[in-house]
């Protein structure tokens, strides 16, 4: 079974965002991963670019297809995880901790709220 | 998509749940795209061997005095130049010359030929093939009679170097005496079962026609046999990886009923000296005339995966459509086949492809895009 760690907060489109302080930081789900297969490319914004909840902010793909990255939270984005760049596969290994995305600093906090809790998210996919 | 319900599944389907297969609707077909990894089964194969159950393909049959005048009617190659137990891959054509289906053709003996079809196109393939059988007054052209018989098989496809060590283990007949594109009927375990040597991978390799009731018991020893050799079960995923990196054609990609085969490349299966066939005329008025767009494999240069359907750039203007893109796991570089116009399709030449509304560097390249090294 798949371990979600309890301190995120998860969307239906797969992707999750870790707030601290006014800080979140962006990834996509071990299901994503595992749904997806071998990633071998992966499309991020540029820092200083703002992203919107629920809005693309770039792509990951695996062999077989290409999939949109959807914003779980507002904001602009202040870091990139630019190892993926040589090593899109980090996203099939440890797609919660080392092959985070991007980082955020929250314009709308508040968006975090309504987002999926880690039991939630396990009933979705297991739905 | 229908629902999974509707899709037809093969004898092997519950190996494939079992296995822990992903499946895809491919056709109608609730097939598994992947087992554990594309690209560690597309290294399998082309390192080791690789099992594939291919199942879904059909199967339509030939027979009579008169099977090769029908086989030659309906296909472009010349089914007169094949001995008995030899296969050609080859086509069916529509009067306008487009693609009804790319197939293989087998010489089972002078009055039996054995046809292999794609399996989101057998229905079609067949009524085809029946439709041409007769000529305009409804009466049979001649003496032979196609039979579909998709039912009667199951298809397990053995590829990779060491295809040849695992499948003789099963086999009393010296498999090394079977020529590539040529086939036996014999027995795998016992079971009775067309070895052919042929494939869809650039690899060497068997395709094995058995009755879908055994083939469980053959997949199961195939799996169990081959571990020795490093096998792996494998999905249409590394299929079709492994296919495009020898840039073979996949229908309802590279070929189609609005492409004729000389602009897919396909002139060597289409043999108009043979005499009439269904499409002829046309195909012979575009080799004449030339045609105005080509098949052309690129790889690219910028970052970024080209996709089927993605528009292709020449100069700032769009000029093609990408067929088949992907990575490549074996070259470690993206690549692609696509169409242009024959003056662009040159080796060498800078193209862009518009990946998601942002123009990519590519470049014109030979194709295959892999070749293994021949014994």
């Amino acid at each position: 079974m798949s371990n979600y760690p309890a301190n995120f907060r998860y969307t239906k489109e797969h992707e999750w965002v870790l707030v601290e302080g006014d800080t979140g930081t962006v990834g996509i789900t071990d299901h994503a991963q595992s749904e997806l297969g071998d990633i071998v490319y992966v499309d991020l914004p540029q820092v200083g670019s703002t992203m919107t909840q629920g809005e693309t902010f770039g792509s990951v793909e695996s062999v077989k297809a290409v999939s949109d990255l959807y914003a779980p939270v507002s904001g602009d984005v202040i870091a990139i995880n630019d190892a993926l760049a040589q090593s899109p596969e980090k996203l099939n290994s440890d797609p919660h901790g080392e092959a985070w995305l991007v980082k955020v600093k929250l314009s709308h906090p508040d968006e975090v709220q309504p987002l999926l809790s880690a039991e939630d998210y396990q009933s979705y996919i297991e739905g | 998509m229908p629902a999974a319900s509707t899709l037809q599944r093969t004898p092997l389907y519950a190996r494939h749940l079992a296995l822990g297969a992903k499946t895809i609707d491919f056709g109608g077909w609730d097939m598994p795209v992947q087992y554990s990894s594309i690209l560690e089964e597309h290294k399998a194969v082309r390192e080791r061997v690789g099992l594939f159950d291919v199942s879904h393909m059909g199967e339509i049959e030939i027979d009579g005095p008169e099977a090769l005048a029908l086989v030659n009617y309906v296909t472009t190659n010349d089914a007169a130049k094949l001995k008995d137990g030899q296969a050609q891959y080859s086509a069916l054509l529509y009067p306008h010359g487009g693609f009804v289906d790319d197939i293989l053709v087998h010489r089972v003996d002078e009055n039996h030929y054995f046809l292999c079809v794609n399996a989101s196109n057998q229905d079609k393939d067949f009524a085809h093939i029946l439709e041409h059988s007769l000529d305009s007054h409804g009466r049979e052209r001649f003496q032979a009679k196609a039979a579909f018989v998709s039912g009667n098989y199951a298809q397990l496809a053995v590829q990779g170097p060491r295809s040849l060590e695992l499948v003789q283990e099963l086999c009393d007949a010296p498999l090394a005496d079977i020529r590539y594109y040529h086939f036996i009927d014999g027995t795998a375990a016992g079971l009775p079962a067309r070895i052919a040597r042929t494939g869809y991978t650039g690899e060497d390799g068997f395709e094995l026609y058995v009755k879908p009731a055994d083939s469980p018991a053959l997949w199961d020893l195939l799996l169990d046999k081959g571990r020795a050799y490093g096998i792996l079960p494998c999905g249409l995923g590394a299929r079709n990886t492994l296919r495009l990196e020898s840039a073979y054609p996949l229908y309802g990609h590279e070929i189609d009923a609005s492409i004729l085969p000389p602009e897919a490349g396909l002139n060597w299966i289409v043999k108009p000296a043979k005499g009439e066939f269904v499409g002829r005329d046309q195909v012979v008025e575009k080799l004449e005339e030339g045609v105005w767009r080509k098949l052309a494999g690129f790889e690219m240069v910028g970052r970024g995966i080209a996709r089927d359907g993605y528009p292709v750039l020449a100069d700032g203007s769009a000029v093609g459509w990408v067929t088949s893109g992907g990575p490549s796991p074996t070259l470690g570089r993206n690549i692609g086949l696509c169409y242009l116009p024959e003056e662009i399709a040159e080796e060498g030449r800078s193209i862009e492809i518009q990946i998601r509304n942002q123009p990519v560097e590519a470049r014109v390249v030979k194709t295959p895009f892999y070749k293994r090294e021949k014994p």
